[in-house]
């Protein structure tokens, strides 16, 4: 298994007193918490800055792991020398358990003795499987026709002898149409098992859109740039947009300018109402990369009395 | 192993699906005390319909889940929780104008 450097994960050095190692905590907790940090990584981050702070903050955990020596580096293969543990004694000071997440393979081997978990937070033989929460990330046109699309589940399960296991389960589940982000679909009985004959928990997906090449949603809305011709803008035009659902014929108003909004109702998402789609016009001028391109802007530059900043103060 | 799902299991929380506070709690792993302590704070608003009957909207789920979180990881009190959870969500509505806002340049 790989070593962890547990002090360079919380930026200390390795004579920080525990003061420093509680506040630098304190502070990487906020800024990695996977509800602040908009990392995609932020959940591993996060727990392994809890790993590391378990044992730095627990003076006898502490000492135990300096003992390893400071020559090793972070990834570096490593096995723990036989008999590393002997003068220590680790009482269960226990992980602040907020769900079932284990920590490294390196942590078990070094302290793993004492810290199994009971495996069920209710007491009683007969009890509820655990509601697991997960995010499905589909795609805008998954929502738009629905969809089946297939999950794979990092599910908890709880051995006889009390250690927890990570098994993977594959699902296919049925995308609602019309589902918007954020929203969840519950699977009921999908969740933990249930123990000595509970029922089982369910399981909660909360949807989640992939970024589109072309648009944007919000809601049920949705929103797409469109680049247009100046003569298109300025003078009107029938033209084609891109819709989820194909495209359609749009009609730019003539006097148009970039920023433009125009509604083409009921093209978003399905639903009761169905959102609308937002095309937003974008004027993109021709290169004039040809000496005729360039006879005619001059000639616009001459016969246009046009100035763009008139409206701006002077000087 | 590919299980499927059965479409009757599935539901979809949509905006007109409302939960009891017991559908609350129990999809939170909390317990009552510490739900009724956020919507005393006023993250969540129960819609009475019946005689000390609650319902909440679907989006509730999702608010209590992450400060039941931030309480439990960064030692944040009710009150605490509530806010950065309000700030959370104001700083995602202004990412998503901006993104739609800087759209394809």
């Amino acid at each position: 298994m790989e070593y962890k450097d547990y002090y360079k994960i919380m930026g200390l050095p390795r004579d920080a007193s525990q003061e420093d190692i509680k506040r630098a905590y304190r502070k990487l907790a906020r800024k990695y918490h996977p509800d602040v940090s908009k990392e995609a990584n932020a959940e591993e981050r996060f727990k392994e800055l809890g790993e590391a702070y378990e044992v730095l903050r627990d003076p006898e955990k502490r000492a135990a792991y300096d003992q390893l020596g400071s020559q090793w580096q972070s990834g570096q293969e490593f096995r723990p020398p036989p008999g590393w543990e002997q003068g220590f004694e680790f009482r269960g000071g226990g992980y602040t358990e907020a769900g079932a997440e284990h920590f490294s393979d390196f942590f078990e081997s070094l302290f793993g003795g004492g810290f199994r978990t009971t495996g069920q937070r209710r007491g009683g033989f007969a009890a509820r499987g655990e509601d697991i929460h997960a995010r499905l990330r589909i795609r805008l046109e998954d929502s738009y026709h629905g969809a089946t699309r297939t999950l794979n589940l990092q599910v908890p399960e709880h051995r006889p002898d009390g250690r927890i296991e990570m098994r993977t389960r594959t699902l296919n589940v049925r995308i609602p149409r019309g589902v918007t982000e954020g929203q969840r679909i519950r699977l009921s009985g999908q969740g933990g098992a249930g123990i000595g004959g509970g029922a089982n928990g369910d399981l909660y997906l909360e949807v989640e859109f992939e970024p589109h090449p072309l648009y944007r949603v919000e809601g049920r809305d949705i929103y797409i740039d469109l680049p247009v011709a100046p003569w298109e803008a300025a003078l009107g035009a029938t033209i084609k947009a891109p819709t989820p659902g194909g495209a359609v014929d749009l009609k730019i108003p003539p006097g148009s300018q970039t920023g433009r909004k125009l509604r083409l109702k009921g093209r978003g998402l399905p639903g009761t109402p169905p959102g609308d789609e937002y095309v937003v016009l974008r004027i993109v001028t021709p290169p004039a990369d040809t000496e005729e391109a360039r006879k005619l802007y001059r000639e616009m530059a001459d016969k246009f009395d046009f100035d763009p900043r008139a409206q701006m103060p002077r000087g | 192993m590919i299980e499927w799902a059965d479409e009757v299991l599935a539901e979809l929380l949509d905006e007109t699906r409302l939960l009891s506070l017991g559908e609350l709690c129990r999809a939170c792993s909390a317990p009552a005390e510490t739900v009724v302590a956020l919507v005393e704070q006023g993250l969540i608003e129960p819609r009475e319909t019946g005689p000390g009957q609650w319902r909440f909207e679907a989006v509730a789920l999702g608010r209590v889940r992450t400060a039941l979180r931030l309480q439990a990881d960064l030692g944040l009190n009710p009150a605490g929780a509530v806010l950065a959870v309000e700030l959370l969500e104001e700083i995602e509505r202004l990412r998503r104008r901006l993104r739609r806002l800087e759209g394809s340049r």
